[in-house]
């Protein structure tokens, strides 16, 4: 397939997926239950993402203390909840694995 | 004006500001990865403006470095960005009165981090008395920000053939601005149940192809939520989460 159409082919696709529920709804009415479902979405969405990046670092389950992304982010966990702060947590976050990765160097 | 146009696009723009910081990087390791696969300058900045979906180039440049069928790829860009199926059903409500031409503008720029943005800001503004009727300008704000910074990132990616240093582990900034996100929306039952359960099972479910693993884990965390909440007030609910949404 030539690399152009298949960029075309590829950008369909993602814009129907996100156009599709936002022509349709107002003609299709989601349930109160659907609706509620999808205040779901993020908390769900972003810990299926989150949960791997932390404990899995190199594709398999690392639960030791020597996984230092799970540890500069279990500091960052703390940090969101008591400020709220975006910069802070990932600043607090990224300077925890850099110091980490200089006390334990692989 | 607190609700007119210009003020709704400038927060807009702030509140997805600091996600940028996280984009910056991961937009320019497309860039290397794609020039490295193959691809010609044309092509891969193409693929950032057509595609626009960050997860889903990253896969696509590595099926097309290993030659795998265009079927193959399309269908795979379609699997990965299903979940974008739920930020679509997601915001639709908050989006209903406007013209199609904006709904066409708004659903190019819904991507994972505009929407995360977007969502909880308007959840917020939905349990508050006062709407602003220019809310789409917030989404305008935040999805025109990223475009632009993913554009210019993968550029720089691609024309510097930026080495980024992997020791830094700038990657690392995708993880904490997401827990940035989600932490403190956890405030009830039905939302940490949902997180846990999707975590936990993304952790489980990881071994999937396509990236199949995440759709699984954020319908099953979704479920989970749901009969926590189900649980926990079996007749309230309605009255408080059901009045027009």
């Amino acid at each position: 397939m030539n690399v152009w159409l298949l960029l075309i082919c590829m950008g369909l696709v993602t814009y129907a997926i996100r156009l599709s529920m936002i022509v349709m709804i107002g003609r299709v009415n989601l349930p109160p239950i659907i609706q509620w479902a999808l205040c779901l979405v993020p908390p769900a969405v972003l810990s299926a993402i989150i949960f791997p990046e932390l404990l899995m670092p190199r594709g398999t389950l690392d639960l030791s203390f020597g996984n230092l992304r799970l540890l500069a982010g279990m500091l960052s966990v703390v940090v969101a909840w008591h400020t709220r702060n975006v910069l802070l947590t990932i600043g607090v976050g990224m300077v925890a694995l850099w110091v980490l990765q200089a006390v334990f160097p692989h | 004006m607190r609700h007119s146009p210009r003020p709704e696009f400038i927060a807009g723009v702030r509140a997805e500001l600091p996600i940028l910081l996280g984009v910056v990087p991961f937009g320019m390791i497309y860039g290397v990865l794609a020039v490295g696969a193959g691809m010609t300058v044309g092509a891969a900045m193409g693929m950032s403006s057509i595609v626009f979906a960050g997860s889903a180039q990253f896969v696509g440049v590595q099926l097309i470095h290993t030659g795998a069928p265009g079927m193959v790829i399309v269908f795979t860009t379609f699997i990965v960005n299903l979940r974008h199926i739920l930020y679509s059903a997601s915001i639709a409500p908050y989006l209903a009165r406007l013209s199609l031409r904006w709904k066409w503008l708004l659903a190019y720029l819904l991507t994972d981090e505009a929407y995360a943005v977007t969502i909880i800001r308007y959840n917020q503004e939905s349990a508050s008395p006062v709407k602003s009727a220019n809310r789409h300008w917030y989404l305008l704000g935040a999805g025109l920000a990223l475009w632009s910074t993913w554009q210019v990132s993968t550029a720089a990616g691609i024309f510097l053939g930026a080495q980024v240093p992997s020791s830094w582990s700038l990657d690392f900034t995708i993880a904490l601005t997401f827990i940035a996100l989600v932490v403190p929306t956890l405030r009830d039952r039905p939302s940490v149940a949902a997180a846990l359960s999707a975590g936990i099972i993304a952790v489980l479910a990881f071994g999937l192809p396509y990236k199949l693993g995440l759709i699984v884990a954020a319908i099953s965390g979704m479920a989970v939520g749901l009969w926590v909440e189900e649980k926990q007030m079996p007749n309230s609910r309605r009255h408080e989460r059901g009045d027009g949404r």
